[in-house]
């Protein structure tokens, strides 16, 4: 036989095998109640998303777009503008841009009103296909967020109202504070599935409701 | 870890959240059909390795991507200061040797 370092693949040691689909397979045991469920798992889906950019310091574009989208303009990193009412958000995020956020099917109207009330430098862009929006709620719900990004999610440093851009579980997420217990994720399409499962696993032993 | 703070988001945040782009300051030159190919390759591919106080350019990428300025020492790794790309570094190698030899007379 010739010198070579060969071992088992399967000891016999007790260890449990996993296929390389295991992740896949949903093995999360999900509540069939929200009562006594750590965390809520929510998605809103197919809301309007559009990315608005231009200047602050240009008035005529900060009264322009007060004026079709009925909320303040978030000056700096940690504001949103809400009208909860209207389901319509304004987060800042960056210094030129913003994400606005509206009810399913509205993105089309919003973005023709926006057009019409600005001009010159800036741009809307439709990117409702592009993300989608998980709402994370409950007792456990920041654990769950303490466990997946490395930003400080203490109330002292996470005020209700605030949102921010961040990494999140290896990918990025915005994350938003919407009340005591009550958390918005706006995630990629192409990491929708993953960060979801993610969510499902690092929320089970919580206990986890999924509402539909 | 490093605490890295950005000037846009006005705000310290975790390493991952940034990526390094490099040596800051870099002009590129005006008048680029009269400049050397000498010069010019000086400006494209050359860049500073210094050991000690270093003016780079770094990105937040899971943030508000946007380019600031990071004046960092490349053997502590402390990082003195960061500011908005068009402006100037509060902290240099003058201002330094100045502080140092301020300290000197005092003593
Ligand atoms: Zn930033």
């Amino acid at each position: 036989m010739s010198e070579f370092a060969i071992f088992n693949a399967h000891p016999t040691v007790a260890v449990q095998a996993e296929s390389p689909l295991a992740i896949s397979r949903t093995t999360v045991a999900t509540a069939a109640t929200p009562e006594g469920a750590g965390v809520c798992l929510r998605e809103r889906a197919l809301l309007g998303h559009l990315i608005l950019r231009g200047s602050f310091a240009d008035e005529a574009f900060r009264t322009g777009v007060e004026a079709a989208l009925g909320v303040p303009l978030p000056q700096s990193m940690g504001r949103v503008s809400r009208d909860a009412a209207r389901g319509v958000s304004v987060q800042w995020m960056s210094p030129d841009e913003w994400l606005v956020v509206v009810p399913p099917g509205e993105d089309y109207a919003v973005e023709l009103r926006l057009r019409q009330a600005l001009s010159g430098h800036y741009a809307v862009m439709q990117v409702s296909g592009a993300q989608t929006l998980l709402e994370l709620s409950g007792p456990a719900a920041r654990e769950v967020l303490m466990k997946s990004a490395g930003y400080d999610f203490h109330p002292r440093n996470f005020p209700v109202g605030k949102g921010i851009s961040t990494t999140f579980a290896k990918s990025t997420a915005v994350i938003r504070r919407v009340g005591e217990a009550e958390w918005e994720l706006i995630i990629r399409r192409s990491f929708a599935d993953y960060l979801y499962r993610w969510l499902l696993d690092a929320s089970e032993e919580f206990g986890i409701f999924v509402a539909r | 870890m490093l605490h890295i703070y950005c000037p846009h988001c006005d705000e310290h945040r975790e390493e991952e959240e940034f990526r390094p782009k490099g040596e800051a300051h870099i002009a590129r030159p005006t008048e680029p059909e009269k400049t050397s190919d000498e010069d010019w390759g000086n400006y494209l591919f050359f860049r500073k390795n210094p050991r000690g106080l270093h003016h780079e350019q770094w990105f937040h990428a899971a943030g508000c991507r946007k380019f600031f300025n990071v004046t960092r020492d490349t053997v502590t790794y402390e990082i003195l200061e960061t500011y908005k790309v068009g402006q100037q570094p509060a902290v240099t190698a003058e201002s330094r040797k100045r502080q140092a030899s301020d300290q000197g007379a005092a003593k």
